[in-house]
């Protein structure tokens, strides 16, 4: 598909715009099976491979499972590997995320978020992504197209990087990001180019002259220090992704960080919110300013690594938040992002108050309206310091 | 120590032929025994170990790598019928 852009800009979809950037990002190998509502990016990135315009072997398999698989084969050839799913997509892969991170394989996978079944449903929540947070993998969650196209040039940097080696994904909302139509600012392919730059893997299966065996069995006397290792790694993809977010600032314009505050810095009240729906608690957060309440906004872009020390530094001054999911643990106890922000205050002397709220799940709207209704709790929380309902679903 | 030496990267095993430093001999069950009076040098056991467990010497058959024989019983069901020079027993007795 051609794109035109008017005075540096063009109007994509997210699922455009991630396969244009996959387009200039232009990998070695890209096995993938189409799924609602990521197949776009698949079809679109597909059609830049027949027309020649990448030099990409596009892998066409039978499952996400080949999918996952034949790009661990790939990484471990050598090649720079990317693909993307959603869903159930997603959760076929799973048994193979694992094999990829354990493997040091820096993979670079798109995720349209997308409710998990059952009940089917094709409409965007957290529950894919969610369920492979403990994967292994780099995530990355992007608020707009914009940042979804952004995110995916900087993934490959962070996941390439040699202190880090790990596989990462970009997480974009479903529908609402996915096959929404934005005016995004694109980059030259010559920048993006010189930006990611040549992949050089550590280990090549296809390097005769230096054999090595990969994902080979360990046992009692070694698995755990390899986890170790991993788990090392991943910490240290924290400051990878600041420093490389810092260099695309410089050279681009739009820098980004681990996570999004807005109007925070004198609040009493705020909302944590991953995604798309922090564009909607924005004018919810504008709305209240204007009425002189105090309140703020923090949206975590980078989610592994969780970066809690500064999360909590960032909330340290609020009287109570609301965090609010796109997908519930079904822990009994609040959903994931929940969970990993209060564990993080936890450090604090002085706590602020945190409820959890789970909105929005398989498509269901989230609207001005909610956000403001989510606001009137946790500003009554923070002027009475009393809980009332420590979790609930709203939206319904 | 060096870490990274002993636990390389993601698990790789960065040279060929680490197997022949790594026991494996640990979980066998039965052990294979040579009757060298009946044993004809034939090496099928040698040809069929999967293990590279069978050690010769001037083509001759000798013994077993007990490091690396997990007691499959191969050799002894291989060994011709008519020489049956290999046999299994259990590892307690």
């Amino acid at each position: 598909m051609a794109i035109t852009m008017t005075k540096g800009q063009a109007g994509l979809t997210g699922n455009s715009a991630i396969a244009y950037a996959m387009k200039q990002i232009n990998p070695d190998v890209s096995p993938a099976y189409p799924i609602t509502p990521s197949t776009g990016i698949v079809e679109e990135f597909s059609s830049y491979v027949a027309d020649g315009a990448v030099e990409t072997e596009l892998i066409t398999v039978e499952s996400e499972h080949s999918a996952m698989s034949a790009c661990i084969g790939a990484s471990a050839a050598g090649a720079r590997v990317m693909t993307a799913t959603s869903a159930q997509g997603l959760a076929l892969m799973w048994e193979m995320l694992y094999v990829a991170s354990g493997m040091r394989l820096p993979i670079v996978l798109t995720d349209v978020n997308r409710a998990l079944s059952a009940p089917i449903n094709i409409h965007c929540d957290h529950s894919d992504t969610m369920g492979a947070r403990d994967a292994g993998w780099i995530q990355l969650y992007s608020e707009t197209v914009q940042e979804a196209y952004d995110n995916l040039i900087q993934a490959v940097r962070i996941a390439e990087n040699k202190n880090v080696l790990l596989p990462a994904m970009v997480c974009l909302d479903g529908f609402i990001t996915s096959h929404a139509i934005e005016n995004i600012t694109l980059i030259d392919d010559a920048a993006v180019k010189e930006f990611v730059g040549e992949y050089r893997p550590v280990h090549s299966l296809l390097d005769t002259d230096n054999p090595v065996t990969m994902g080979a069995m360990t046992l009692q006397d070694s698995y755990i220090e390899f986890k170790r290792q991993q788990s090392e790694a991943m910490a240290r993809a924290r400051d990878v992704v600041i420093e490389v977010g810092r260099e695309f600032g410089k050279k681009f314009g739009r820098a980004y960080g681990l996570f999004e505050t807005y109007r925070l810095d004198d609040a009493e009240a705020a909302i944590v919110i991953l995604n798309s729906a922090a564009g909607t608690t924005k004018v919810a957060v504008d709305e209240l300013r204007k009425q002189g309440r105090k309140v703020g906004l923090l949206r975590p872009r980078l989610f592994r690594p969780f970066p809690f020390a500064e999360i909590a530094e960032a909330l340290k001054n609020v009287k109570a938040l609301a965090v609010l999911d796109r997908a519930d643990s079904m822990s009994g106890f609040g959903g994931p992002v929940f969970n990993e922000v209060r564990s993080a205050l936890y450090e604090l002397e002085k706590r602020p108050r945190v409820i959890s709220r789970i909105y929005g799940l398989g498509g269901r709207d989230y609207k001005v309206k909610d956000a403001l209704a989510v606001f009137d709790d946790v500003l009554k929380i923070a002027a009475t310091g009393k809980v009332d309902t420590l979790q609930k679903y709203i939206t319904l | 120590m060096d870490e990274r030496k002993e636990h390389p990267l993601g698990g790789v095993i960065p040279k060929g032929g680490t197997a022949h430093d790594y026991s494996t001999g640990g979980w066998r069950k039965l052990r294979p025994v040579l009757d060298r009076d009946k044993c004809t040098n034939c090496l099928i056991c040698w040809v069929m170990c999967p293990d590279s467990a069978i050690i010769t010497e001037d083509g001759k058959m000798v013994g077993f790598d007990m490091e690396h024989c997990k007691g499959c019983g191969i050799c002894a069901v291989e060994c011709p019928d008519k020489v049956k020079a290999i046999k299994m027993i259990e590892e307690a007795d």
